[in-house]
């Protein structure tokens, strides 16, 4: 009995975040269009509550639930809060645009919440299943949103692109696991970890499992060669949904490597790190270079994207401390950036017009400066010019790499960054040096335009302090991993 | 009072322009511009005027960082918020927040258009700089030298001419990269110390080999900014599309940050290299010193010539500092002072002509000392001074520089002496064309001389111009000490015991 208590203490945010999910679906069969905006109200509380909880609960120590299955520690706390505090930033910033094309429905709450569970779970997972089933809770309620507005043929091919793609990584991952399995005989991760110490000798059949699994991650990071479906899924995808799928699952993306490859196949890292290493360097090429040549945001942002995660690899891919929390440090900064800017595309947005397209910031300093000045700051932030966050995340994990030995990758990161700097630059000249196209008013609730420019500031005030952030990315990793 | 202002001085120094620059954003009114400007010229006055106390308060006799301030900024890198100035930065500093009073005043009626975002760009420029001149830890040291590239490209972008988009992409771009291999370095230099501060690096032991990687990543940094000689392409372009404010900022002082940082980090830090690297650092002074002359002899753009001389007066900087001697050095870094006066004054006085006539280009003048005669006056005594005449600026760092390589080598001071003869072709070459003849047509024939705000600005360049080349003891005073500290470093090697 008292087991069972301490169970439910330990997934305590989960269930109330399930349960609000559910209190969701059924209050919005009985709300009438017109009050529908309480299922809003009553999804930000369910973000609201499971942070109170998660924060009370909070303990240096690390706690396991379900027979080993589920683990509480500092880094699975840190990022829960975080990835509240996303879904709650990606509510307030897609409202609007919902509203304006008929997907403001109690689904669209629901399966955001379900998949803020899902990504809990991925982040607590102690077990190759607990794991699995989070990826799937949180890839199935993706696949849903994307295909929500169902009229839309493009969104419904992105889906469906993303759907097929992504059951196949699941399969690729779920088959590395069973291989795993065989070998170690154990799903809990640190059964394995203990078998793989014991038995030092290895083995083909785990370095064959071992790349399933790392392709599966590959899928869900978005990291080069498993990148074909991220722009098409982004360029699809309603803006309020790519906002969604380029941000907070990042974190939880990341909590699922460190649990894999750091905790459970930490004796592998040998072989894990060459992976990491040649899928970092690829990202990083591929990323910048074709941005370039992309002339819709949305599909820039994606390849920015796979960049970003080029560089998150490369604090992974030195398998020390030191580059974990740099790792960690650099996903968190990238979330606060990729959700600022995919708000400001919301922000241009209105009914029947979509602001994805290069040519839609023209000039949007003489329209707006201080929108302008927003996405200033988020694009050299992005492109990792000093003194906005984005340089910090940048320094840590090229540091980290230094660190441990890779100089000339180090080099070669720096100098894919100078070209990376161009396509943001080039967002920079749209706003700044011509001359505006489009000449509508920015209408937008005020509550969306305050949390944009706290979202954006944050990453200049960061910027100018990024200690605090820092220590607690170091926190989290120290506390759970040593 | 005193104490606390003389102990926070350089905070002063950074913030007082950045906070001014902020707040003019939010006077945005390009209909009732006049609280706008007024705001930014008591805002870059009071900043120049915080500034003053680094001279009058600097202690002469010490070659050491003085006014320092310290407090751990991010304790996970051990990076600290560490400010501090020597005989070298104070100039460079005065130099920076005096230089953006001129150009607030260059603005007034020029800048039409975005008003408050032009002003308020100089004035944090200002401030970044400053802190530039006066960061003593690395990172510190490289947000305020990668910051200052942002409003500076806003500035070409937005005020530039027709070709200032590849202009000011090309000038990001450009600096970027070579500023990201020096933050390589910087963090290869933290794994072997466990810091960031300067001081450390200087005390640090490195093999010759590691000694020249670093000291090459800082010149990719360095070399591009000053600019030597190959990677200095960017800068005509930028020259030609930026508006004269920033112009006069970068060829001022964007340049002398390039100076500076070579005589703060990769000379002290990488001393070995540095003197075996020297015969290639002074050909390529050398060579912007003579062939770039030579190319700015035939440049038909009055802003592109003068961008050109600039390049090839830094050429005496680099030489200067490569040529390792007490009067090299100094020369060196009255150079950067003088060519911080000089090359101001002849940006605005090309901006004078084109307000009135709206064309770079010489061949649209011709005569104009006939319409505009005070004007002319100023003009042609810039030109002088550009050309190193006696009496003024100009003349003293380029004798020095020369001096200087005769002791080294003579052939050097032989091919850097050409610069007196070119640097006057170029220069008087041009005053003919544009000042003198008859009235080349109806544009120059309609031509106002200047008028009040202009004169005033021109007349104060005039005075400095005149002053440091008369005498130069005041400048030569506060470098002196540090001058002499940095060579006596630069003389012992920093090899590790056994090599």
């Amino acid at each position: 009995m008292e087991n069972i208590r301490y169970d439910l203490i330990t997934a305590l945010p989960e269930m109330i975040l399930l349960g609000m999910a559910m209190l969701v679906l059924i209050a919005d069969l009985f709300l009438k269009q017109s009050n529908r905006i309480a299922i809003y109200g009553l999804s930000q509380l369910a973000l609201l509550i499971a942070a109170y909880f998660t924060f009370t609960t909070h303990a240096p120590g690390v706690g396991y639930a379900f027979g080993d299955t589920f683990v509480d520690d500092a880094m699975s706390d840190v990022l829960k809060l975080m990835i509240y505090l996303g879904t709650s930033l990606i509510f307030v910033y897609s409202r609007q645009y919902i509203q304006q094309r008929n997907m403001f429905r109690g689904e669209f709450y629901a399966l955001v919440l379900f998949s803020v569970v899902g990504m809990m779970i991925m982040v607590s997972g102690q077990n190759m299943l607990t794991l699995y089933i989070g990826l799937e809770l949180l890839s199935l309620s993706l696949y849903a949103l994307v295909a929500m507005d169902r009229d839309n043929a493009r969104a419904t091919e992105a889906a469906m692109k993303y759907f097929v793609l992504g059951a196949l990584a699941s399969g690729m991952l779920l088959y590395g696991m069973s291989m795993i399995y065989g070998m170690t005989g154990s799903l809990n991760l640190a059964d394995i970890n203990h078998a793989l110490m014991n038995d030092a000798k290895t083995h083909s059949v785990l370095i064959l499992g071992l790349v399933f699994i790392v392709a599966g991650l590959a899928f869900k990071l978005g990291a080069v060669p498993f990148q074909m479906w991220v722009p098409d899924v982004y360029e699809g995808s309603p803006t309020a949904i790519t906002m969604l799928i380029s941000s907070v699952p990042k974190l939880a993306a990341f909590a699922f490597v460190i649990r894999l490859l750091a905790q459970g196949l930490q004796t592998m890292a040998v072989d894990w790190q060459q992976m990491l290493l040649v899928m970092a360097v690829l990202s990083i090429i591929i990323g910048n270079v074709t941005a370039i040549a992309q002339t819709n945001l949305k599909r820039m942002l994606a390849y920015s994207t796979i960049s970003h995660i080029g560089f998150v690899l490369f604090g992974l891919m030195s398998a020390s401390i030191n580059g974990f929390a740099s790792a960690m440090f650099y996903i968190s900064s990238y979330v606060l950036m990729s959700l600022a800017g995919f708000g400001v595309i919301l922000l241009l947005s209105r009914k029947g017009f979509e602001a994805d397209k290069l040519n839609d910031l023209k000039g949007l300093n003489q329209r707006s400066p201080w929108t302008a000045f927003l996405m200033l700051i988020i694009m050299f932030s992005m492109a990792g010019v000093p003194p906005t966050l984005g340089f910090y995340a940048k320094f840590a994990v090229l540091q980290a790499a230094l660190q441990a030995g890779f100089l000339w990758l180090v080099v070669f990161a720096v100098l894919m960054a100078v070209i990376g700097a161009f396509y943001y630059l080039r967002v920079i000249k749209l706003m700044y040096f011509d001359e505006p196209l489009d000449h509508h008013p920015i209408q937008v609730p005020a509550d969306m335009r305050v949390a944009l420019s706290v979202n954006a500031f944050a990453l200049l005030f960061i910027g100018l302090m990024p200690q605090g952030l820092m220590s607690l990315c170091a926190y989290a990793i120290v506390k759970s991993l040593s | 009072m005193l104490e606390y202002f003389l102990q926070h001085i350089l905070s002063f120094s950074i913030w007082l322009p950045i906070a001014f620059g902020v707040a003019v954003l939010f006077t945005a009114d390009d209909s009732k511009p006049a609280p706008t400007r007024w705001l930014a010229l008591i805002g870059s006055i009071a900043s120049f005027a915080v500034t003053i106390p680094l001279y009058t308060y600097f202690n002469f006799a010490d070659g050491g960082f003085q006014f320092q301030e310290r407090f751990l900024w991010i304790a996970s890198f051990n990076i600290n918020y560490h400010l501090g100035a020597d005989g070298l930065a104070v100039p460079l500093i005065l130099l920076t927040s005096f230089t953006t009073v001129i150009v607030v005043m260059s603005a007034w009626e020029v800048i039409e258009k975005r008003v408050a975002q032009y002003m308020a760009s100089f004035l944090i420029m200002s401030g970044l700089m400053i802190g530039v001149f006066s960061a003593l830890d690395a990172i510190f040291y490289y947000v305020f030298w990668e910051a200052m590239l942002i409003p500076m490209f806003l500035v070409i972008g937005i005020w530039g001419g027709p070709n200032r988009v590849y202009a000011t992409v090309k000038f990001f771009l450009y600096t970027l990269l070579g500023s990201l291999l020096m933050l390589v370095a910087f963090i290869y230099m933290y794994h072997q110390t466990g810091s960031f501060a300067i001081t450390d690096y200087y005390q640090m032991p490195m093999s010759l080999n590691v000694q020249i990687l670093v000291f090459l990543a800082f010149f990719a940094a360095f070399a591009v900014k000053i600019p030597m000689w190959p990677v200095h392409t960017w800068l005509p372009d930028a020259h030609v599309e930026a508006p004269t404010g920033g112009s006069v900022v970068l060829a001022a002082i964007a340049l002398k940050l390039g100076g500076y940082s070579f005589l703060r980090f990769a000379m002290p830090i990488a001393p070995d290299a540095a003197h075996y690297l020297s015969h290639f650092m002074i050909t390529l002074s050398l060579i912007a010193i003579v062939y770039i002359a030579l190319v700015a002899l035939v440049q038909k753009d009055m802003k592109k010539l003068i961008a050109y001389s600039s390049i090839s007066h830094m050429g005496f900087v680099t030489l200067g500092f490569f040529i390792f001697n007490n009067l090299g050095l100094e020369g060196a870094i009255v150079q950067m002072i003088s060519h911080g006066f000089i090359s101001a004054a002849m940006f605005l006085c090309v901006g004078v002509l084109y307000d009135r006539v709206h064309s770079r280009q010489i061949e649209a003048y011709g005569g104009v000392a006939n319409t505009m005669p005070a004007f002319a006056a100023f003009a042609v005594l810039f030109a002088m001074a550009n050309s190193g005449l006696p009496g003024t600026s100009g003349f003293v760092g380029e004798f020095m520089v020369i001096l200087g390589s005769i002791q080294t080598n003579f052939w050097y001071a032989f091919l850097a002496s050409f610069t007196l003869i070119f640097g006057a072709a170029y220069t008087l070459w041009m005053v003919k064309r544009v000042f003198y003849g008859e009235v080349a047509n109806d544009n120059v024939a309609a031509l106002k001389d200047l008028n009040k705000r202009e004169f005033l600005i021109l007349a104060i360049l005039a005075v400095l111009v005149l002053a440091v080349g008369i005498y130069p003891e005041p400048l030569t005073n506060v470098t002196n000490a540090t001058v002499n500290q940095l060579l006596s470093h630069l003389s012992h090697s920093k090899l590790p015991a056994g090599f």
